[in-house]
């Protein structure tokens, strides 16, 4: 008996059509070439996210934000909660790893030029995820309240500081005051569990919507090609059934590392350490997460003054342009818009690439 | 307007040209006879110097005189005073509180009062003894400087070395039949090591004990006293322990018989039970008609206990964390122990076994609450492997069950 003949499918089908939905994925193909494998990464980022999801729920039963029990209820989590460590470390561990596939996802469409036309919007969409993501590492690393994460949010919400005009309002919204203080802590968290989701799930279901409508973009040479060399497989089930075993494995690796580093190794690393003291000297130490190490180091290696403004303010402006500049590529990309290879915006994102990787790698020498 | 400004700086260049000749005219000639250990080279670094007190504030003379024949005919010329004069001699000052007040209102203005209590001051004021040490045997001639300063004679760190430089000098010492190993003595000791070594000045030095400016051996009844002044709950367990009377009617100095005076070594658990090396037997015997021995022997089994199990939760505990375990309560129950071990050392200063198990009996409580909870963290960890493994199992046969789904499909389709 075929799936869609049984009693339960007809049950659906015949008040939610699933059978054309069905149809539908059915008839879906993705192109099979030597960068296929780029496809699956959008997939492991949405996979980590409803990893962040499920752990960030069941965390939150037990979080309590505020400056005399934020550090307490994740000390306790870790302790005395059953199976807390393991939910705390499978969420670093997912929080982290949804990062760095974000950041390949990016770059590997960037590479590839899956931004041109007609997917622009869903670039669109990508890069607000991929703020979004980054807005999720920052406001969590606050919420455990211990040394390090004070001193790294003081620092970081201090840089907004450097805005002209507006700069000091903002710190003071994001702080909610003038220092970081318990009050912080209710901010990022309204932010980290109810903000940002919420934004999150909006942009992520039109971005899937976008990729569904429009199907998987094909690489400029690979779209050149005549038709009859052209090799495709069916979303449904191959290509789904391929996600799945990707899935499969990211969570073997997540569920290793895990129980093997449930604080994290090496510069992925989120000890719970001591609780945060206002009044304590700053550690030795103070390091953002290793994915903000490039914007900080290179702010930290800007002079004091460049021509008329601060070094500071000056970098900021810096990676503005820069980030708008990235976000709006499909635009001023018109050659990738006309299926031909645009080697200035190959080399922009070269350039991209290795001042991060640079910068980081830097970063961390140098501390 | 202008002449008076001319005259006004004039004025004002004299002026500072008299002080200035008024205050170096005794080192103008000093200098020159003297070599780099002389009074005026050394002077510069003496505190009183510092604080504006020329050579003429205690050698009297007047400073402006450039002869010195003349300098000696001044009324009030003290020179060098003789050494039985010293003491009085910086007591001139020190010993007025009104001036004292002026210049330094927390220095205390009793030292030539004590000293003339001190061994010492008998020795030199009433004997006659001028071998004994007098202000500047500790405090130097010209180079006196505040105790609170590291280069200070009577810094605490240094003042071993300053007393030792005659009590660890055995010719120096041969007519006063005083020991000389004491400098030796203290510098292994546990209070030596603290302060000479781990640079505790809370630790004692030799004036913590036997005074400074009245110093003197405490006697056997005033041993404990001394001690306890530190040490003040082990010397209130000793006083109401059945030692006490024992110690007095027998002239037995209290702590010193059993910890030594100068060389005070880390006291070690065997020193008490019946067996060598244990101190008890060195006065008591089986059959010396007290319970002494049988005391002794029930406190050292209560500590063994205690140590025994503290140990044994030291270990579980530390390969629960060396497996990655959180074990901060365990951790802090752990200190508690150990809180517990000094306790009960402290207590076996009471000599009497009903006052020490009770301490011990809670140390052991919580070390074996240390020792379970640890070990239940290694069964956690290892629970924890088990589940990894099972899980990864699971999963990767999942991952298999897919694949071959995959392939299957795929020559279907092929």
């Amino acid at each position: 008996m075929n799936n869609t003949d049984s009693p339960l499918m007809k049950w659906f089908d015949t008040r939610f059509k699933i059978n054309a939905l069905i149809e539908y994925m059915s008839n879906k193909s993705v192109p099979t070439h030597s960068h296929s494998s780029f496809y699956y990464l959008g997939g492991i980022s949405l996979f980590l996210f409803i990893i962040q999801v499920v752990t960030g729920i069941l965390l939150l039963m037990y979080y309590r934000p505020g400056a005399d029990s934020a550090y307490e209820s994740v000390q306790f989590i870790i302790s005395n909660v059953s199976f807390g460590w393991l939910i705390r470390a499978i969420h670093s561990w997912s929080a982290n790893l949804m990062i760095f596939f974000v950041f390949l996802h990016m770059f590997t469409v960037y590479f590839t030029k899956a931004y041109r036309k007609p997917r622009e919007l869903t670039w669109i969409t990508g890069m607000g995820l991929f703020v979004l993501a980054l807005s999720f590492g920052f406001s969590g690393y606050l919420l455990p309240w211990n040394e390090l994460a004070y001193f790294a949010t003081r620092v970081g919400t201090g840089m907004a500081g450097a805005i002209p005009l507006i700069g000091d309002d903002i710190m003071t919204i994001m702080r909610g005051g003038e220092e970081v203080t318990g009050a912080t802590i209710g901010r990022f968290f309204g932010l980290h569990v109810a903000i940002l989701p919420g934004l999150f799930t909006l942009l992520l279901s039109l971005h899937l919507i976008f990729v569904q409508r429009q199907g998987m973009s094909e690489p400029v040479a690979w779209s050149a090609k005549p038709e009859h060399k052209k090799k495709y497989m069916k979303f449904f089930p191959s290509f789904i059934l391929r996600d799945l075993l990707v899935w499969m494995v990211v969570l073997n690796v997540i569920a290793i590392l895990a129980v093997f580093f449930p604080d994290g190794i090496g510069v992925v690393h989120w000890p719970l350490g001591e609780k945060a003291d206002l009044f304590s000297p700053p550690p030795a130490v103070i390091r953002p997460e290793w994915y903000f190490m490039f914007a900080f180091q290179a702010l930290k290696m800007l002079p004091a003054h460049v021509w008329f403004m601060e070094g500071e303010l000056f970098g900021i402006l810096l990676f503005t342009i820069g980030g708008v500049i990235w976000m709006i590529v499909p635009f001023i990309d018109k050659d990738a818009g006309q299926n031909k290879r645009s080697k200035a915006f190959t080399y922009f994102g070269c350039f991209v690439l290795a001042f991060i990787l640079f910068m980081t790698v830097y970063g961390y020498l140098v501390e | 307007m202008k002449n008076k400004i001319i005259i006004s700086i004039l004025i004002q260049i004299i002026i500072a040209s008299a002080v200035y000749s008024s205050e170096s005219n005794c080192l103008n000639c000093h200098s020159d006879f003297e070599d780099e250990n002389g009074a005026s080279q050394m002077i510069t670094k003496d505190i009183h110097w510092q604080k504006g007190l020329g050579c003429e504030g205690c050698h009297g003379g007047d400073p402006e005189l450039d002869d010195m024949d003349e300098v000696r005919e001044v009324k009030g010329y003290q020179g060098i005073p003789d050494t039985k004069d010293i003491p009085a001699f910086c007591a001139s000052c020190h010993a007025d509180a009104t001036y004292m007040h002026e210049h330094n209102p927390s220095l205390p203005t009793d030292q030539l009062d004590k000293y003339k209590t001190s061994v010492h001051g008998i020795q030199l004021l009433k004997e006659g003894d001028t071998k004994v040490a007098n202000c500047i045997s500790c405090h130097t001639v010209h180079q006196i400087n505040s105790a609170e300063l590291p280069h200070s004679s009577t810094h605490p760190q240094n003042i071993p070395g300053t007393c030792g430089k005659c009590h660890d000098d055995a010719d120096y010492m041969k007519e006063y039949g005083i020991d000389t190993n004491i400098l030796s003595d203290y510098t292994v000791s546990v209070h030596g090591y603290a302060l000479l070594e781990k640079g505790d000045l809370g630790a004692p030095a030799c004036n913590d004990c036997h005074g400074n400016h009245g110093a003197a051996p405490p006697g056997v009844s005033s041993l404990a006293a001394v001690c306890g002044t530190c040490h003040a709950i082990e010397a209130e367990l000793f006083n109401d322990s059945p030692h006490k009377q024992a110690f007095e009617e027998n002239d037995i100095p209290m702590c010193e018989t059993c910890h030594s005076n100068h060389k005070i070594l880390h006291p070690k658990d065997e020193w008490i039970g019946s067996k060598e090396p244990s101190l008890c037997i060195e006065c008591h015997s089986l059959d010396d008609g007290t319970i002494g021995l049988e005391t002794a022997d029930a406190i050292a089994a209560t500590l063994e206990k205690l140590i025994h199990a503290h140990s044994e939760a030291e270990t579980t505990l530390s390969e629960a964390k060396e497996k990655g375990m959180m074990t901060t309560e365990e951790e802090f129950l752990l200190k508690e122990v150990e809180q517990s071990l000094i306790q009960t050392r402290t207590r076996l200063h009471s000599f009497n076994k009903d006052s020490v198990e009770p301490k011990a009996v809670v140390g052991i409580e919580k070390a074996n609450l240390v020792r379970t909870n640890s070990a239940a963290l290694i069964d956690e960890f290892y629970f924890r492997r088990i589940g990894l493994g099972i899980a990864t199992l699971f999963i990767t046969l999942l991952c298999i069950g897919l694949y071959l789904k995959i392939r299957n499909s795929e020559k279907e389709k092929s």
